[in-house]
């Protein structure tokens, strides 16, 4: 986290930085990679960790989908292998659910919240580069990790985690 | 995860420093086998001069070694990363020095992370690491390597100390020969950093080491010097090359590339210069003014053929762009310790604080070959035996013929599915018990394979030997196999 925080940037403005207020058009703005392509309901809640994982939360509450953010992805460089957690795994905020790795560093994806698994992006097995092409995708081809079915507890997780303009702050704080 | 330290953003040009770093790590690369060592660095101005009446008279070229390291730590988001340094350094940020490339790397969207007490470029905006390591193999990179610590010792005493504290044959090294060597820790013969050593002339020595030991080694040295002198033998002056460039060109073009800029072609006759050797070069920079006292050593830490330039300070930044300009961005890049990582790793050298510890002798570290020749009789130091000679001459002999062997040695690794890295446990593969511990490991981008090194006992380190890696818990199979992971490409001549 503050590791990742302290890293730079390369030239490449990220989706984050995308997502900005005012998108500049010059960056070849790409809504698709973002959400139009979702397969989840436009009500879903993004939110982010300290430790650059994304989740989204449905409308009921009750179901997820979980990645790495794009700041974290282009950190990583090329990743090359994804390590990924078994169906039905239960797991506490912060436990460890698998592994992203690039030929210079390994990097452990962390629950965000209290959840269980309920499918894995088999997908990233054969492709693990889709998570440096589109790691805030939800859909189907996209960079996600894992879904998961969310309890009380997850849901009084989620509420710790950062909004979008949060984590773009913390991820920003340490840039300057 | 722990907070690791990156420092410096480069957007697009514009740097920005920041403060607090709390860790770095060291890393660094070598000819044959490298190293870096995990010690401290805070990097201050210094030269030893332990002896007196020296002759200073060579001329001024040096040579240069080289190797370089890296390491870093922290790019990576969630956790845990190992990536190329490892040396913890508790440097503070006020204590980290630039080399005189420094803003050149900016200019050119570098991304800085502290290493071995200097502020280094990771990598470079539009290249990742795999496609730097790529273009590395396919065309030639230029790697700043300027951190490293460059000595000159010289005097009558010269050649008899380096033999006392590494295990160099230096009496029959060729003029202008370079060797990869370990100063070694007296008694036990551990190694205290690995070391390139370059003979310029009869007692005069140019010697690179590990900018992350640096601390340490020169501590070492002048504890050595002075013992050196109070035993009253032969003087020794001993010189720290504050401020002189170093950059390693890597790569398939290296040639043809530094040859573009050579003031005198003919008369260099690069071709003529082989893997090991060093030369004096004049240079003719970008504005046709010609540089001199440049020393060029053929080799490298990639396992390409290449050359290691030592540069005046005040011409370092005009030598790289007259390389960068007459060569071309299509056939020359700069590459940062990232891809020197993974290159040198396929290549099987060994980073320092890595893969070599002082708990380690060259025996272990499987350098046995940088033990020279005439140097595996003498065992009493006072008689002009290195450091730890007992110990490791009898190590080089294996218990099945009688010598006292090593329980453990450093070997290389393929590893199934995922990549090993650093700190993993090798196991025995049928019954899961610890065999050993990987120090280094990757996938390889040129192999597609994850390539590790790491100590096993003795008698698992055949090639061939069929072991696991326990990585998060789960065994990966791994299979010993010779290094170097990719064969090295050295020039030596009419191949």
């Amino acid at each position: 986290m503050a590791s990742i925080a302290r890293c730079l940037r390369a030239a490449r403005p990220s989706t984050l930085s995308r997502l900005a207020q005012v998108p500049r058009t010059r960056y070849n703005w790409q809504p698709a990679t973002l959400r139009a392509f979702s397969a989840s309901p436009i009500r879903d809640i993004r939110k982010y960790t300290k430790d650059h994982e994304w989740i989204d939360l449905n409308a009921e509450k009750t179901a997820g989908v979980i990645g790495i953010s794009e700041y974290a992805a282009e950190e990583l460089g090329d990743v090359v292998y994804v390590e990924l957690p078994e169906e039905g795994k239960e797991v506490s905020a912060g436990d460890t659910i698998g592994a992203v790795e690039s030929v210079k560093s390994a990097a452990d994806i962390n629950a965000p919240i209290a959840c269980k698994v309920t499918s894995v992006n088999l997908g990233l097995e054969e492709k693990p580069g889709t998570i440096n092409q589109v790691p805030e995708d939800d859909s189907h081809g996209g960079g996600w990790i894992v879904k998961v079915q969310v309890g009380e507890q997850g849901v009084k997780d989620f509420d710790a985690l950062m909004t979008l303009e949060e984590y773009k702050a913390f991820t920003g704080s340490e840039e300057h | 995860m722990k907070s690791s330290g990156i420092l410096v953003t480069a957007k697009k040009g514009l740097p920005v420093l920041r403060a607090p770093f709390q860790r770095q790590s060291p890393c660094r690369l070598f000819a044959r086998a490298a190293s870096s060592s995990a010690s401290e660095t805070s990097a201050s101005a210094t030269t030893i001069i332990i002896t007196s009446r020296t002759h200073l008279a060579r001329p001024r070229v040096l040579s240069s070694s080289s190797t370089t390291t890296t390491t870093t730590r922290p790019l990576v988001p969630v956790q845990s990363c190992r990536s190329y340094a490892s040396a913890p350094a508790a440097a503070g940020s006020e204590s980290l020095k630039k080399t005189a490339l420094y803003d050149l790397h900016v200019e050119h969207g570098a991304k800085i992370v502290p290493f071995g007490g200097f502020y280094m470029p990771v990598q470079y905006s539009g290249l990742s690491v795999t496609a730097s390591h790529h273009f590395t193999r396919s065309h030639a990179s230029l790697f700043d390597v300027g951190h490293m610590v460059q000595h000159r010792f010289e005097g009558p005493g010269a050649t008899a100390f380096l033999q006392r504290i590494t295990p160099a044959g230096l009496e029959s090294l060729g003029v202008n020969s370079s060797t990869l060597s370990a100063l070694l820790l007296p008694g036990t013969g551990g190694i205290v950093d690995d070391t390139i050593i370059t003979k310029l002339g009869e007692d005069s020595f140019y010697v690179v080491t590990n900018a992350a030991c640096r601390d340490k080694d020169l501590a070492y040295l002048g504890e050595q010097l002075g013992l050196w002198e109070k035993e009253g033998r032969p003087p020794v002056s001993h010189k720290v090359l504050e401020g002189r460039g170093l950059i390693a060109l890597q790569g398939p073009l290296s040639e043809q590339i530094l040859e573009q800029v050579l003031a005198d072609p003919k008369g260099t006759d690069l071709h003529g210069l082989f893997f090991g050797q060093s030369r004096s070069a004049t240079l003719k920079l970008l504005d046709g003014r010609e540089v001199s006292d440049i020393l060029v050593s053929r080799g490298g830490y990639t396992g390409e053929d290449g050359f290691e330039i030592s540069i005046p300070e005040e011409h370092t930044v005009a030598v790289t762009e007259a390389l960068l300009r007459s060569a071309g961005p299509e056939r020359l890049q700069l590459a940062g310790l990232g891809a020197r990582d993974s290159l040198r790793l396929e290549a099987g050298m060994c980073l320092y604080g890595h893969d070599l510890s002082e708990d380690v002798t060259p025996v272990e570290g499987a350098l046995g070959w940088i033990v020279g020749r005439e140097r595996r009789s003498e065992t009493d130091v006072s008689k002009g035996a290195f450091h730890g000679a007992s110990v490791i001459l009898s190590q080089l002999t294996p218990k099945s013929k009688g010598g006292a062997g090593v329980e453990r040695r450093r070997v290389g690794l393929i590893v199934e599915g995922a990549p090993a890295r650093e700190g993993a446990e090798i196991q025995d593969a049928s019954s899961g018990a610890k065999v050993g511990v990987v120090t280094s490991g990757c996938p390889s981008p040129t192999l597609g394979k994850n390539i590790a090194m790491g100590y096993v006992k003795d008698g698992l380190h055949k090639a061939g030997t069929e072991l696991q890696v326990s990585i998060r818990g789960r065994p990966r199979k791994a299979v010993v196999t010779k290094m170097p992971f990719v064969p090295s490409k050295y020039w030596k001549g009419n191949a």
